[in-house]
């Protein structure tokens, strides 16, 4: 996994509620066997006027040029910006992959859905939670200002606008850590295989049925 | 001391490890495994040179990407038939406890062989790489969707890293109407707490409408808990349990059963029990639901109207309206009632099992399909639901409907296989997501229970069964 510490980059404001897994990466996608080259894909929908199918070049497809990632003055941009339950529907992963792959390494929303907010934390990618009034003036300033960049350090868990304003946001301890060395999870948790078998050998001695 | 919720309880007995931060390694007792969200996962094992730690754990099959009809010519599409090869080779290579590949006679959706296997028991800690693992919840288990990178973690671990979620309390009192099903309960309590209610809960349905449903209710109703933003459903084990995993596959046997039901008769929520949040509904308020936009919140009683933007004062609410109703193809204050379709579809891991394909059949009393209703895809949850309904003779109602009769799987809940809305397709759907292009790009989807769906097919567009049963 890519570490994230720290980034000063263009803001995308994608103005809708309920972003739903679905809509960041269809389903016809979600056949490949890989884990790479979603990035073009990534909004698929909203962002071709024609039906995409996976294995398309598609510098070539026709763009719809109302949907905000196709503009201009966001292209480069790192951080998207989104609102309340952004990532809800299913688990998949490609979600992620598809939003990492394109080239955003941080979202800041007022809220996401859960398994979406976790998948992020294993692609490198760090979702902020930030109150919606923050988020509200967030979007203001950055559709008020062509080039609208902020700066996200995860090491102090500050965001610093360029008014100077700044603000913090949550991350767990394991979470920040990981994302900062951008360390292998299993590697990790395989430091407790002695726990892990222990564990194991009392509950199969408890239930020995979830073992048959 | 407060007593302990279910929640409580099954996460307490699944903890091997906790940090300081609350951060904690969770067993995980079942990993069901399916094509689409799985060969990331086998192949970061293979690159690292690990092996699954219990690979006894297993339960898998292919079920997205599958077709529906013409099995006898395999999976046209190359690029689906590479994924379920991918899971053939997988399982050949790593194992599993229970492997019904593409065409075996069990082989179905992921979370309707589980319990049917008797492969799902309370007590357990299950996870999928898919969002509607919250179905097993219906158990008593602790149940829920995983992204891949997770997948491979319990691969390679048996454990999960996760934090303790809040406690939801949904409790559904009195006794529902003719006509009002599980499915309505569960799209009624997302259209009261929308679909961000849940987020960062796990939720305990209660109380005695749920105490008197049956297993596959449950089910449905645990399903839908992630479409509430909950990624765990759970419903206290009981008799209707026990009696539904009896001499199943993979329950327990002998002196084994009787000491497994022993512990799963402890699998409730204490009295005392303290709640982060309860939700009260009564069954009486109930009346069948109709989703009317593209958010599974967006929902309505039979009797209502399509909703006009101009009465919202919220901005961000309005645009959701508008924005709906213009992709749903959808004038203000339409009554649902006026609501015609071009296709019905009758599956899913939400309404697949064979109590859904009997409540669909008893609304066709002989009639045949509406003219104007293009196909209407039932499509049964596995191939044991697809025999039980065949002995029972429900096909030849489907057939003589002028609906079609398929094979089991996923079908056109997603659209990966080639069961699909084209452009501007209205769908009334028994599935649980109504989103932008779901079942096919630009299709439009009404969710709805499988007897809405069936009726809705013979007349042609939404009616209130209440007046026909």
């Amino acid at each position: 996994m890519k570490a994230f510490k720290e980034i000063n980059a263009l803001v995308c404001p994608l103005d809708r509620a309920n972003v739903d897994t679905d809509a960041i990466i269809p389903k016809q996608f979600l056949k490949s066997i890989k884990r790479s080259g979603f990035g073009p894909y990534l909004f698929d929908e909203w962002r071709y006027t024609d039906h995409g199918e996976p294995g398309m070049e598609c510098s070539r497809r026709p763009l719809n040029q109302d949907f905000v990632l196709n503009h201009v003055r966001y292209q480069g941009a790192q951080i998207l910006l989104a609102r309340d339950n952004f990532g809800c529907g299913s688990s998949r992963e490609h979600a992620p992959w598809a939003i990492e792959d394109y080239g955003f390494r941080v979202i800041i929303a007022p809220s996401f859905a859960d398994i979406f907010f976790n998948n992020c934390y294993k692609n490198g990618i760090l979702p902020i939670v930030a109150d919606t009034a923050v988020v509200d003036k967030l979007f203001s300033a950055c559709e008020a200002s062509v080039g609208y960049k902020i700066a996200v350090d995860l090491e102090t868990q500050r965001v610093t606008l360029p008014s100077g304003e700044t603000f913090g946001f949550d991350i767990t301890p394991h979470r920040k850590h990981c994302l900062i060395n951008g360390l292998d999870e299993i590697g990790l948790t395989l430091q407790h295989a002695d726990e892990i078998r222990a564990f194991e050998t009392k509950h199969k001695a408890a239930q020995p049925w979830l073992f048959n | 001391m407060a007593g302990k919720t279910l929640y409580d309880k099954l996460w307490e007995s699944h903890v091997v490890h906790e940090d300081e931060d609350g951060t904690c390694l969770i067993y995980i007792d079942r990993h069901l495994v399916h094509e689409v969200t799985s060969p990331q996962a086998f192949e970061g094992l293979r690159l690292s040179g690990r092996k699954p730690w219990r690979s006894t754990s297993i339960v898998a099959n292919p079920d997205h990407n599958t077709p529906t009809d013409h099995w006898e010519r395999g999976i046209l599409d190359p690029i689906s038939r590479l994924q379920v090869e991918t899971l053939d080779q997988n399982i050949k290579d790593f194992g599993a406890l229970v492997y019904f590949p593409f065409k075996h006679e069990n082989q179905g959706i992921i979370h309707v062989i589980g319990p049917e296997n008797g492969t799902t028991l309370p007590g357990m800690t299950v996870v999928c790489g898919d969002s509607h693992t919250s179905t097993h919840g219906a158990f008593g288990a602790l149940a829920h969707g995983i992204g891949t990178s997770e997948v491979e973690h319990v691969l390679a671990t048996q454990t999960l890293i996760a934090k303790k979620s809040l406690r939801m309390l949904v409790n559904i009192d009195g006794q529902l109407g003719r006509g009002v099903t599980a499915k309505d309960v569960a799209l009624a309590v997302i259209g009261r707490i929308g679909t961000a209610g849940g987020n960062g809960y796990a939720i305990e349905f209660a109380g005695s409408v749920i105490r008197n449903l049956s297993m596959e209710g449950r089910m449905t109703i645990c399903n839908m808990a992630i479409e509430a933003g909950a990624r765990a459903g759970l419903i206290a084990a009981d008799d209707k349990t026990t009696a539904y995993l009896k001499g199943r596959l993979h329950a327990p046997k002998g002196a084994d059963w009787d000491k497994a039901v022993a512990y799963w008769n402890t699998l409730h929520s204490d009295e005392d029990a303290v709640f982060d949040s309860v939700i009260e509904l009564r069954a009486e308020d109930l009346a069948p639901q109709v989703t009317w936009g593209t958010s599974p919140e967006q929902v309505l009683p039979i009797g209502g109207r399509v909703p006009d933007p101009a009465a919202e004062t919220d901005p961000v609410k309005r645009t959701g309206i508008e924005r709906a109703l213009l992709y749903m193809g959808l004038t203000a204050n339409t009554p649902i009632e006026e609501i015609y379709l071009d296709k019905v579809f009758i599956g899913s891991c939400t309404n697949s099992r064979i109590e859904d394909l009997r409540a669909a059949a008893s609304m066709v009393k002989g009639q045949k399909k509406a003219a104007s209703v293009k196909q209407v895809l039932i499509v049964p949850g596995s191939g044991i639901v697809k025999r039980q309904a065949e002995e029972e003779g429900l096909d030849k109602i489907f057939i003589n409907a002028g609906f079609e009769w398929r094979e089991p799987g996923c079908s056109m809940c997603l659209a990966m296989n080639a069961d699909r809305l084209v452009p501007a397709e209205r769908c009334a759907s028994t599935s649980n997501r109504n989103f932008e292009g779901r079942q096919g790009p630009g299709g439009r989807t009404h969710l709805v229970s499988p007897e809405m769906a069936a009726a809705a097919a013979i007349a042609g567009h939404f009616v209130d069964i209440r007046n026909q049963i």
